[in-house]
């Protein structure tokens, strides 16, 4: 291309009465543009050899078809089929803006096409503060916040749980709250003439941990 | 009155009480309540709706309304509440759970969290009518939080994107609320375990913008909220370097002192940012 330029900007007759100046910008022109064009023809070499160098290390991805049933089957995901990636939601996320990896965009449209193994082990998932702005609004009102929950559900049923939703779920297990209480806060509310904190029915509420499953997320 | 109340911020519980014992609502403790569930929703979706359902179904056997102080426990209990009573699939399912434990939805009840409960079964003329010393001449800033109003077709209440009636409350006491940018983002809580540089990020702009417009406090009605700013702030300081010095407030706090409490008795004390210079503003 830019031989082609060069050379149509290069006269083809050299005026016979041209003053030397002219003659010598000329020929510095001429010399400087052939040499860009030869060192950006071996830079484009240099990049297709490059590029199939990584081709062959980089792997595609394994596409699951049947991935998005799964998640639409789930309570709340049924609506993951009506995004078209818009970006609204990525855009209102607050995450997302100071997050470099995190686009719920991007993670609802690897659920759609299937890219199981990729969504369920990244660990942007899970920086979702659930404030449901995206749910709030996506013009298809798909309910964004709650298709992520959906995936990190998923995602724990594959064995993938951060530490801290074990802390809290023993926690609740063991006392009924998400946190544990020190007694000094009991003796606290005592001297301040504040009413006892409830006391959950532990054995009730054990109960409904195991039924929901949620036994295997205690700690060990 | 949720898993964090009791544990880091009982400021807010002290506080709403005074207020509501002048209002003149009256409150039933639950000795049997749970935790929500909502922390571990993540996790587990069905577990949060079952240990929700439990909390409604104890309400339910007494006939009583529940009010939150968190709008966490709020937001888990009232989406609950309205999902098992609107899908009747998902209300089996969940029934199936609890028959394990002898008990039984109904969907009998309503849950509203403090501020909806103020504006709507109180009302404004009564709150109006109990303020003795108003604020006048300070000026706050609001931070409804997530949970509150979103998502809105659980919430049935005001609107995310243009919050008014905690606008409308504060302006009640007296005191004067000032918009800002970001009046309606996240304060990151939730992630804080996850990923703290997001989080305390977020913090610091939504304080940076109620510095920028002149706020003197700051009110929240979320004790998650109230942790990420008032014990977090120091924190969000030295990792910025910058300096806030800014109170964060629960309305109960800045309802109570205008209806005439003192400091003392609102827990003012325990609050990590020194809201001594509010106190000065209000006695002059």
């Amino acid at each position: 291309m830019l031989f082609i330029q060069s050379l149509s900007s290069f006269p083809l007759k050299c005026c016979a009465n041209e003053p030397p100046v002219l003659i010598f910008l000329r020929k510095t022109r001429f010399i400087i543009n052939f040499a860009a064009l030869t060192c950006s023809i071996e830079g484009k070499a240099a990049m297709t050899e490059k590029a199939a160098e990584t081709s062959k290390n980089v792997e595609p991805a394994r596409v699951d078809p049947s991935f998005k049933h799964e998640v639409m089957r789930e309570h709340d995901g049924e609506t993951l089929k009506a995004c078209f990636q818009c970006g609204t939601c990525t855009s209102s996320c607050p995450t997302a803006r100071f997050s470099s990896s995190y686009r719920p965009r991007t993670v609802l449209r690897m659920a759609q096409l299937g890219l199981r193994e990729k969504v369920l082990s990244s660990n942007a998932l899970w920086l979702c503060t659930a404030c449901f702005t995206c749910t709030d609004r996506c013009p298809q009102n798909v309910e964004v916040a709650s298709v992520l929950r959906v995936l990190r559900n998923l995602a724990v049923k594959n064995g993938i749980v951060p530490v801290i939703y074990r802390e809290l779920t023993s926690s609740i297990n063991e006392t009924g709250y998400a946190y544990r209480i020190p007694e000094l806060r009991h003796k606290k509310r005592e001297e301040s003439g504040l009413p006892p904190l409830p006391k959950a029915n532990l054995a009730d509420v054990s109960k409904l941990i195991e039924l929901t499953g949620g036994s295997k997320l205690l700690k060990k | 009155m949720g898993c964090t109340i009791p544990y880091r911020v009982s400021s807010y519980e002290v506080s709403a009480r005074k207020v509501f014992s002048k209002l003149g609502v009256e409150l039933v403790e639950m000795p049997d309540f749970n935790c929500c569930g909502l922390p571990v929703d993540p996790v587990n979706h069905d577990m949060t709706l079952a240990l929700s359902a439990r909390n409604l179904c104890l309400a339910e056997q007494q006939n009583l309304n529940i009010v939150t102080l968190c709008t966490g426990c709020a937001t888990t209990l009232r989406k609950t509440n309205k999902m098992l009573k609107e899908d009747k699939k998902l209300k089996e399912t969940v029934n199936g759970y609890l028959k394990g434990i002898g008990m039984e939805f109904k969907g009998t009840i309503e849950v509203k969290h403090l501020v909806q409960m103020l504006k709507e079964d109180v009302g404004v003329e009564k709150i109006k009518g109990a303020v003795q010393k108003p604020l006048t001449g300070l000026k706050v800033a609001e931070h409804c939080g997530c949970h509150l109003l979103r998502p809105k077709e659980y919430s049935g209440f005001d609107n995310a994107e243009d919050p008014l009636v905690l606008k409308e409350l504060i302006e009640l006491t007296g005191a004067k609320c000032l918009d800002y940018a970001d009046e309606s983002e996240c304060c990151g809580y939730t992630v804080v375990a996850i990923d703290e540089k997001v989080s305390l990020q977020l913090a610091r702009e939504k304080l940076r913008h109620i510095k920028e417009v002149g706020a003197q406090a700051m009110i929240t009605v979320c004790p998650s909220c109230h942790l990420m700013f008032d014990m977090q702030q120091s924190r969000i300081e030295r990792a910025f370097g910058e300096n806030f010095n800014l109170p964060v407030l629960h309305y109960t706090q800045l309802l109570g002192l205008a209806m005439g409490f003192n400091p003392e008795e609102l827990a003012l004390k325990e609050l990590r940012v020194d809201p001594s210079k509010i106190i000065e503003v209000l006695k002059a």
